[in-house]
């Protein structure tokens, strides 16, 4: 069982990035007025942040990260360690960590490396960055997570197009031998794989010219093979199946309960899911902070954005301990539990 | 648990539907504007009050609210 505690290595600092460019599901035509109001109440999504076609999911990481590094005063010299976690790379090849490396003005010695995980990537990108830090040679470390989600969703896909919107964050780890120990349980199902899927472009459904066809898959459902398809029903129960169980364990595991918790950050995949989540737990709804009416599902963002967004004056004022959980595509779920102390958090980043 | 009971979960999930309206005989699918979203909803309020899972295949399968309340019934 992939549960396990890392000491020594601290969160210093958060930062997020989301577009300019803010669209609202009050303005989705392609659905009924009534399906509308009910994007907005029951998916929770009231507005979304859209990325510029040529904005890559690597500018807005680049652009939480100079902030954040200028807010820690930190010597970029000293930045051994850079991961990347996106399924919206910049390119097939080559890896998107090597270029942001350069962009940033690493250095050479830094380790880069990207890895492709969603919804979980948060949770999964702490356990790499405090694992590979905790060894004590590497005492700084960067963190870059996001997504830009809407350039693959189609406008004719009430499925997906009004669920996502773009973000992407840094998060900032430091070697230190006082930092108490991060906790996490990590699990993976791939036999969901194609529970949320973008079909063609990769080597198994190599691109051709039937990639570009739109099919009909449901009323209010039209999309092509490049485009990203969620079946809704099968991963809303994947996660009332598996969530719940992954948290109990890790709680178990610490001789802890909810309320050991102050704050549960969970991925934002929409606002029905989370909150049968949230009843399932028994948590109050103070303590479960919501990104998704001003953002949208930001994938692999979600949790860092809503930290930023909801918490931002809770971590840099005093000691919380937070529990995170991001669980979809895969399918890919984990839970990480932390204590963390004097954050620096500068406000969302409009790029 | 009776189907009365899953009637009144239903009806406090659905705010457009007139109370009453709802009978186990009746095809929800007749009395709902049905989507997506509203199977998501039926499917939370089921794991919430019930803590049984049901998925798109038992919806589909079910004509009236009483075909549903039977599956939720053998699931618990």
């Amino acid at each position: 069982m992939a549960i396990f505690s890392i000491p020594k290595v601290r969160m210093a600092g958060i930062a997020a990035a989301v577009p300019r460019k803010e669209v609202s599901n009050y303005d989705y035509k392609w659905v009924s007025a009534k399906d509308r109001e009910m994007l907005v109440k029951t998916v929770g999504v009231e507005k979304r942040r859209v990325a510029e076609q040529g904005t890559a999911t690597s500018d807005l990481c680049i652009a939480s990260a100079e902030r954040l590094i200028q807010e820690l005063g930190w010597d970029k010299q000293e930045i051994q360690l850079l991961i990347f976690i996106s399924q919206s790379r910049d390119y097939i090849i080559p890896s998107t960590s090597g270029i942001i490396q350069h962009k940033l003005g690493l250095p050479h010695s830094c380790v880069a490396y990207d890895i492709g995980l969603g919804c979980s990537g948060w949770v999964y990108g702490v356990s790499a960055m405090v694992s590979m830090m905790n060894a004590g040679s590497i005492k700084k470390g960067l963190l870059l997570v996001g997504d830009i989600s809407t350039l693959t969703a189609s406008y004719r896909d009430k499925s997906t197009y009004p669920l996502f919107g773009d973000a992407a964050t840094a998060t900032a780890f430091e070697y230190d031998e006082t930092a108490p120990p991060v906790h996490f349980n990590l699990e993976s199902d791939g036999s969901g794989y194609d529970a949320i899927i973008i079909p063609d472009g990769g080597m198994r459904n190599f691109i051709s010219k039937k990639s570009f066809d739109y099919r009909k898959f449901g009323v209010g459902i039209y999309r092509n093979r490049l485009q990203i398809a969620l079946n809704g029903i099968e991963v809303f129960n994947f996660a009332l199946r598996e969530v719940t169980p992954n948290v109990k364990k890790l709680l178990q595991e610490l001789s802890a309960t909810t309320a050991d918790y102050e704050y549960f950050v969970f991925h934002q995949a929409n606002l029905l899911m989370n909150e049968t989540l949230r009843k399932m737990l028994k948590l109050e709804k103070e303590k479960v902070p919501y990104s998704i009416r001003n953002y949208g599902n930001t994938s692999s963002a979600s949790i860092p954005l809503t930290i930023v967004s909801e918490l931002r004056e809770v971590i840099t004022l005093r000691k919380v301990k937070l529990f995170s959980c991001g669980f979809g595509v895969g399918l890919s779920w984990g839970s990480v539990a932390m204590e963390v102390e004097k954050v620096v958090c500068p406000a969302v980043i409009e790029y | 648990m009776t189907v009365e009971d899953f009637i009144k979960n239903i009806e406090s999930e659905f705010e457009d539907l007139e109370p009453g309206k709802l009978l186990p005989e009746t095809n929800f699918r007749e009395v709902f504007d049905w989507n997506s979203i509203n199977a998501l909803i039926l499917i939370a309020m089921v794991k919430t009050e019930y803590g049984a899972a049901i998925n798109a295949e038992d919806i589909q399968k079910s004509k009236s609210i009483n075909d549903l309340f039977e599956i939720v019934k053998s699931k618990v």
